[in-house]
């Protein structure tokens, strides 16, 4: 066991733990977006609330341990992305007086820690709206009735999409750097994977925002 | 025929490890657009020792941008605001009169300062050693074409043993990670068969001692690549992954 500690702990298996936690970390992104787009389904939430129960049973146990699984790696990811981080500042030692790096690399790639740090602090609110009252506390009324009183808040509402944005520039960079960090770069395939990971990124932004703007549509034109 | 330029250069000037260092501005007048950036530099020292002053600290050699000696930050890139080439490349009719140019050391915790701007770069060397040998018969030449290799293969290797460490990977990448290098020096001994013997133990010591040397870890930024005076490839660095986990599995201890 020794070895494999070691070795997920080396430079490289830090990172492949980055690549594999993040990898699982943008499916569940689609999981989830799938059963958020319930929402725009003009029926009252039915639809919406029949698939949050059926996600929240205790008697659907893959979910619940694949649940439990998403916490810890979701909370790993973020942890070790600190310590690489630290450990990478510390390589430079002293800074460049004049340092020009958008001639060499891509902001997104160079932003992760700033992006990743500020949809942490997202993930907490977000949990603290919708997750700890509606599955675990005992919130009055439904999740779907949630949804709508959260987005009705404009400063919630901007914040959530602020946080999609950088979630965005976290997985243009995130999910190609991934297969990279896997150790899968090609000319046949690389340039398709850089392509996907943009466009992986626009509609997980796209698609989780349309929600708010949807309701803010909504209430404006009056109709609940 | 472009006219003579007046510049002037904020240069890094630090006495020796010890000492702290600080930016001096030198004014270098009618320097010449074809003149290369080293000539300038040694135009600027022939001033300063006829003023009895310490000429600036360079490092350079082969003057042809092959050895990796010439290393510097020049306005915030390695080897200046070009691709693809080394220092004692780069000429003066990229600079415009007038214009200031700071010049710096690489920045790197495992390439300090030795003078001004040359650092110690024998981090790399034990790098190197670390990987250590290939296995091949001694003995009388062998046949030509005795060990077939297809010329993809071949040009692949070499694309990877164009490295000339020297170091601009290191000093671009905002991690100061050695992977492009290293990855460069174990991808072109993996692409070929003789260097296939030891790849699981090369790849596991390489990889160990880059660490040991504190150099960081590798976030696909792709910095070095794109300054890479020689244009290694980032192919390279998922090469020495995947060596590197393959060999974690594979090795018996
Ligand atoms: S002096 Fe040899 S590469 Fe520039």
């Amino acid at each position: 066991m020794g070895w494999f500690i070691k070795f997920i702990d080396s430079s490289l298996g830090k990172k492949l733990v980055m690549a594999l936690t993040g990898l699982f970390l943008a499916l569940f992104l689609l999981e989830h977006l799938g059963g958020n787009l319930l929402l725009l389904i003009n029926d009252g939430g039915e639809a919406f609330t029949t698939f949050s129960e059926v996600m929240a049973s205790p008697y659907n146990i893959i979910i619940r341990v694949i649940e439990y699984g998403l916490f810890i790696l979701m909370f790993y990811h973020a942890v070790n992305g600190v310590r690489l981080w630290f450990l990478n500042k510390r390589s430079r030692g002293q800074a460049y007086e004049s340092y020009n790096p958008s001639a060499n690399s891509t902001l997104f790639s160079r932003t992760m820690i700033l992006s990743g740090s500020i949809i942490f602090i997202f993930l907490v609110i977000h949990l603290r709206t919708f997750f700890f009252p509606y599955r675990l506390g005992d919130a009055p009324g439904s999740m779907y009735e949630g949804v709508i009183e959260a987005f009705s808040d404009p400063v919630y509402s901007g914040f959530y999409l602020l946080a999609l944005v950088l979630l965005a520039f976290h997985l243009i960079h995130g999910v190609q750097s991934a297969f990279q960090t896997l150790g899968l770069n090609h000319n046949k395939y690389t340039p398709f994977i850089k392509g996907f990971g943009i466009v992986f990124a626009v509609v997980i932004c796209a698609g989780f925002a349309s929600i708010p703007i949807y309701f803010l549509f909504r209430s404006m034109s009056g109709g609940m | 025929m472009a006219k003579n330029m007046n510049l002037k250069l904020k240069v890094w000037r630090q006495k020796n490890k010890e000492d702290k260092g600080r930016f001096q501005i030198y004014d270098a007048t009618n320097v010449s657009p074809d003149m290369s950036f080293l000539e300038m530099i040694d135009v600027v020292n022939e001033e300063l020792i006829k003023k009895g002053e310490d000429p600036i600290a360079i490092d350079h050699d082969c003057r042809e941008g092959i050895c990796g000696s010439c290393g510097v930050y020049i306005n915030g890139r390695p080897h200046g605001p070009l691709r693809e080439i080394t220092t004692c490349q780069l000429y003066m009719r990229h600079f415009h009169d007038g214009q200031t140019i700071v010049i710096e050391p690489w920045r790197a915790a495992a390439f300090p300062v030795i003078k001004d701007l040359i650092v110690d770069r024998s981090a790399f060397d034990r790098i190197i050693a670390a990987g250590g040998f290939i296995s091949v018969n001694t003995g009388g030449a062998p046949d030509a074409n005795a060990i077939p290799i297809t010329k993809d293969d071949q040009e692949w290797s070499l694309d990877a043993a164009e490295c000339i460490g020297c170091g601009a990977c290191v000093a671009a990448c905002k991690n100061a990670s050695a992977m492009l290098f290293v990855s460069a020096k174990a991808s072109h001994l993996v692409r070929l068969p003789q260097g296939k013997i030891e790849r699981e133990r090369r790849a596991l010591a390489m990889v160990a001692q880059m660490e040991k040397e504190g150099f960081g870890s590798c976030t696909n930024t792709e910095a070095c690549s794109a300054e890479c005076p020689k244009g290694i490839s980032m192919d390279a660095i998922a090469q020495l992954r995947r060596e590197y986990f393959k060999a974690n599995f594979k090795v018996r201890k």
